[in-house]
């Protein structure tokens, strides 16, 4: 590590620790959303501070009546950064995989991030909807990654039908709740053999750091640091809580006691029964 | 569009009924729009963007014409 403008500057042997999604090769562990921050410059300081590669968007009608104005899309595209469509909104797999048709076609992009969701209320994800919807996309050439709950079952079930990655939600979309069930992303985790991604309910960085400690392979936040009071410093929080997570877990913990064990050896110590006191 | 003659159409686009002009197709529809990421379906089918100038607009159509906005 080195640093440089008080930014932990990943060294050579982080450049390295790369990860494969579908096709792409990624350097950065940290997906952006492309909502809510309190404006546009904030949020490219933001993506920039995060050292992200990757960002969502979502897909909506034009409206008839707009003048045209800024395009968010050719701002990202045009500064590198890759777009992952998304499907939120959709609550059956037939309005996601329509909205992903779209998607495809508009952003000339097969990846895909899959959100089928049950209720407005809690916004979880609907996993028979997702199921169904993920295997028809993965038929029709899309590199699907399905938003889903910490369920490793479902996890697997998503896999089977040929996702190239599973994100599993840490809590409801936009709660900052941090991850609920951390023994569940361990057996997601330990079964999977397509990135673990963690999306939606992240607040803060620890809620990041744990989840690579965890060994999942790629956070996926956008209100924790859009909402964030200085999102470029949330953004760059991010970033550093992902290597240290990430580098935590490379490393190995050690393992947990119940009682304590000395850290200083116990012999060698000195004898003071007849020393003065006060 | 004034007046709903013989040489205009209705159709829905983004969920709104418009009366268009009965010789359109997808790419006049399309053209006045906004960037180059946009996307149109014709009655729940992707119309690629190659196609649009080939493909009619008729009475009764449903399309929808999108973008990628700002979303997580």
């Amino acid at each position: 590590m080195t640093e440089a403008n008080g930014l932990i500057q990943p060294n050579d042997s982080d450049a390295h620790d790369t990860w494969r999604l579908g096709d792409l090769d990624l350097h950065s562990r940290v997906i952006l959303g492309s909502a809510r921050y309190p404006s546009t410059q904030v949020m490219l300081d933001a993506l920039s501070a995060a050292g992200t590669q990757l960002v969502t968007m979502a897909i909506r009608r034009v409206d008839p009546k707009a003048t045209g104005g800024e395009n968010l899309y050719e701002l990202l595209t045009d500064r590198g950064y890759l777009v992952l469509p998304n499907t939120a909104g959709c609550f059956t797999a037939q309005e996601a995989v329509l909205t992903a048709e779209l998607a495809r076609e508009a952003l000339g992009t097969s990846l895909l991030k899959l959100e089928v969701i049950a209720d407005e209320e809690t916004l979880l994800p609907d996993p028979i909807e997702t199921v169904a919807a993920a295997a028809e996309l993965v038929k029709r050439g899309f590199q699907v990654l399905p938003y889903t709950n910490d369920d490793p079952v479902i996890a697997q079930r998503l896999e089977d039908v040929g996702c190239i990655a599973v994100m599993p939600l840490a809590a409801p979309i936009g709660s900052g709740l941090g991850i609920r069930n951390p023994h569940n992303f361990e057996l997601i985790v330990s079964r999977a053999s397509v990135p673990v991604i963690v999306d939606a309910g992240l607040g803060t960085a620890s809620d990041v750091a744990l989840a690579f400690e965890l060994g999942c392979d790629a956070v996926l936040l956008n209100t924790a640091v859009a909402q964030a009071r200085d999102a470029v410093r949330m953004a760059r929080a991010v970033r550093h809580a992902a290597i240290s997570g990430r580098e935590a877990f490379l490393a190995g913990r050690m393992p947990k006691r119940f009682y304590a064990d000395a850290s200083s050896p116990m012999e060698g110590r000195i004898g003071a029964r007849n020393a003065a006191w006060p | 569009m004034n007046t709903h003659s013989a040489d205009s159409i209705e159709v829905t686009v983004n969920g709104e009924v418009r009366v268009l002009r009965a010789d359109m197709n997808v790419a006049d529809l399309v053209e006045r729009t906004w960037g180059r990421a946009v996307a149109v379906a014709r009655n729940g089918e992707v119309i690629s963007r190659a196609a649009w100038a080939a493909t009619p607009v008729e009475p009764g159509d449903e399309i929808e014409i999108v973008r990628p906005i700002q979303g997580g």
